[in-house]
């Protein structure tokens, strides 16, 4: 019998334990949990305030999951990891001793040092569903809520709060939105159509100072407001993992099959750096696709079945009021790659392409069937074999070989 | 389990799949009320180029990337293998149009997400498609593997 331990308890965890659950069905599997809730889907915080998502339906599993799967879950936050005794030590002070560890601690927000912040009576981070709970507690109809950083943390939160308070203006020293996935010329289009939405930016500024209900901005001018939601960006939960001896970049490394440096030590979702295969190198790609394969694979591994993630790229589907935005893969003009772009009155495809392989896209309104693109890209298909032009007006299988359809639609995949 | 196949040398692509199917989960039991006029939003598609026609819908993956990247739980594989969709979860973050390698997963006018779920919800209770199909080149059977 062996024991599991696994440090987190969001996406990546559950699918962590039903991966080791699909090899090894007895062994006692234990979950380190930060939050006092059962795994939910993180990006529902947002679809909860603006009423789209119930509280009840944000969970990645049925009530009976932990029961069922034989888990037993501890309240409580991991603070060291002593490799040769294997053990995690908690906050509390308790130890737990693992056969096989797996880290799905995830992020948390990070905010920098400002001037006069501690003065804000009413700031919020925007990450956790508990953080949701408690702007939706702060806020009123009339309130004028301020969201430092225009990443997507920062416009889901617009978009959840825009209907249950008075104004929602977004600043960030970035000159653009999304600066992280959109280029200048998508960002624009996405800007104006949240402008038209009813919120209010002020880019290439940032509030440097605060002075109660008061943000003074670097460029002069003072934005008053009652609620402020800082979302600067997220630093992975890896304290404890470093401080042990293990590798690290940004966030824990692991091969593909999801095992760090540290022997019988896992890792999977928003704390780990994987190979991107459409970059070429290891980065952060802290996305719920890669964490719930991420998870699983680890699950499995753990176990002593053996399987691998050998394909992870960036994926990223996000709308606001009914503007659509797909990205994929790796989408800068920088190590060489061609664009293509298709365009027209609602929707612009941009694709990049290198060594005869589409590496990634970007594409705003015109969505449809996108998957098969993003197949591409997780495939590195080599592009001489198809039709990609005709590809780049309709994503359809027509490009594709009679042999490859058949494969596809006439079987089993 | 059962599943639904396309042959694509049968098919004529006369696009009458597309009209079962959006009747089929139209929730009337008049066809004219239900199609006529109306902008149809099926769940199954003709794919077409010069002599080539096949139809394209879900095809229930055994491993299936919308599951994978679906952020609300929505997407789900029940049971018997049928992949469904549960619209009091789901938000439209298309996340499963993005990951979906064949293009199966659409909206209709109102954006809600649609995709093929067998008929085993609607009234039909088998793929409506593969009923009418006249040159049986939608099939709806256990796989031959």
């Amino acid at each position: 019998m062996m024991k599991y331990v696994i440090i987190g308890n969001g996406p990546a965890a559950v699918s962590c334990i039903d991966g080791i659950r699909s090899v090894d069905k007895n062994s006692s599997i234990n979950v380190i949990s930060k939050e006092a809730h059962p795994a939910y889907f993180r990006p529902l915080i947002s679809y909860y305030l603006e009423g789209k998502s119930k509280a009840e339906n944000i969970y990645c599993r049925d009530e009976d999951f932990y029961e069922k799967n034989g888990c037993e879950t501890v309240i409580g936050e991991a603070t060291a990891l002593d490799q040769d005794n294997k053990t995690v030590t908690l906050k509390s002070g308790d130890s737990i001793v693992y056969d096989k560890l797996c880290i799905c601690t995830g992020s948390s927000p990070f905010v920098p040092p400002m001037k006069g912040l501690e003065t804000v009576e009413n700031q919020y981070t925007f990450l956790t569903i508990d953080d949701s709970f408690a702007i939706e507690k702060a806020i009123t109809k009339d309130s004028r809520v301020l969201i430092i950083g225009a990443g997507l943390i920062g416009l889901k939160c617009a978009e959840g709060l825009r209907d249950r308070v008075q104004s929602v203006t977004v600043c960030d020293l970035a000159p653009r939105v999304l600066s992280s996935i959109l280029d200048d010329e998508c960002a624009a289009i996405v800007q104006k159509h949240l402008e038209d939405c009813g919120i209010s930016f002020s880019l290439s500024d940032t509030a440097e100072r605060f002075e109660g209900n008061l943000a003074f901005m670097k460029n002069g001018g003072a934005i008053p407001f009652d609620v402020l939601v800082p979302a600067l960006g997220v630093r992975p939960n890896i304290g404890f993992f470093k401080e042990a001896g293990g590798e690290c970049g940004r966030a824990i490394v692991v091969d593909n099959a999801m095992q760090t440096s540290i022997e019988n030590v896992y890792a999977a979702g928003d704390c780990v750096e994987q190979y991107d295969i459409s970059f070429g190198e290891k980065r952060i790609m802290a996305l719920l696709p890669n964490a719930n394969i991420g998870g699983y694979t680890a699950g499995v591994n753990m176990a002593g079945g053996e399987t691998s993630f050998d394909n992870a790229v960036p994926m990223n589907s996000i709308g606001f009021w009914g503007l659509h935005m797909m990205t994929a893969g790796t989408y800068a003009n920088d190590g060489g790659a061609r664009m293509i772009e298709e365009k027209g009155e609602n929707f612009v495809k941009r694709f990049f392409i290198k060594d005869n392989k589409l590496i990634g896209f970007i594409i705003i309104g015109d969505v449809k069937s996108a998957g098969i693109y993003t197949n591409l890209v997780r495939n590195q298909t080599d592009l001489s074999e198809l039709d990609f032009d005709s590809l780049i007006k309709n994503p359809n299988l027509l490009p594709f070989s009679e042999k490859n359809r058949r494969k596809t639609l006439g079987g089993v995949v | 389990m059962k599943r639904v196949y396309v042959h694509e040398e049968w098919c004529l692509g006369c696009h009458l799949c597309e009209y079962n199917c959006a009747f089929a989960n139209s929730g009337l039991s008049d066809m004219v009320k239900a199609l006529k006029n109306q902008k149809i939003t099926p769940r199954i598609h003709v794919e077409e180029g010069g002599k080539i026609h096949y139809a394209v819908s879900c095809r229930h993956c055994e491993d299936p990337m919308c599951i994978k990247g679906c952020i609300s739980g929505a997407m789900t594989k029940d049971k018997d293998g049928t992949v469904t969709i549960n619209h009091d979860k789901c938000v439209g973050c298309l996340s499963c149009m993005l990951l979906c390698p064949y293009g199966c997963i659409t909206t209709d006018e109102n954006e809600t997400v649609l995709k093929c779920e067998l008929c085993l919800k609607n009234s039909c209770g088998a793929p409506a498609c593969v009923q009418g199909c006249p040159n049986r080149a939608i099939v709806y059977e256990e796989a031959e593997v």
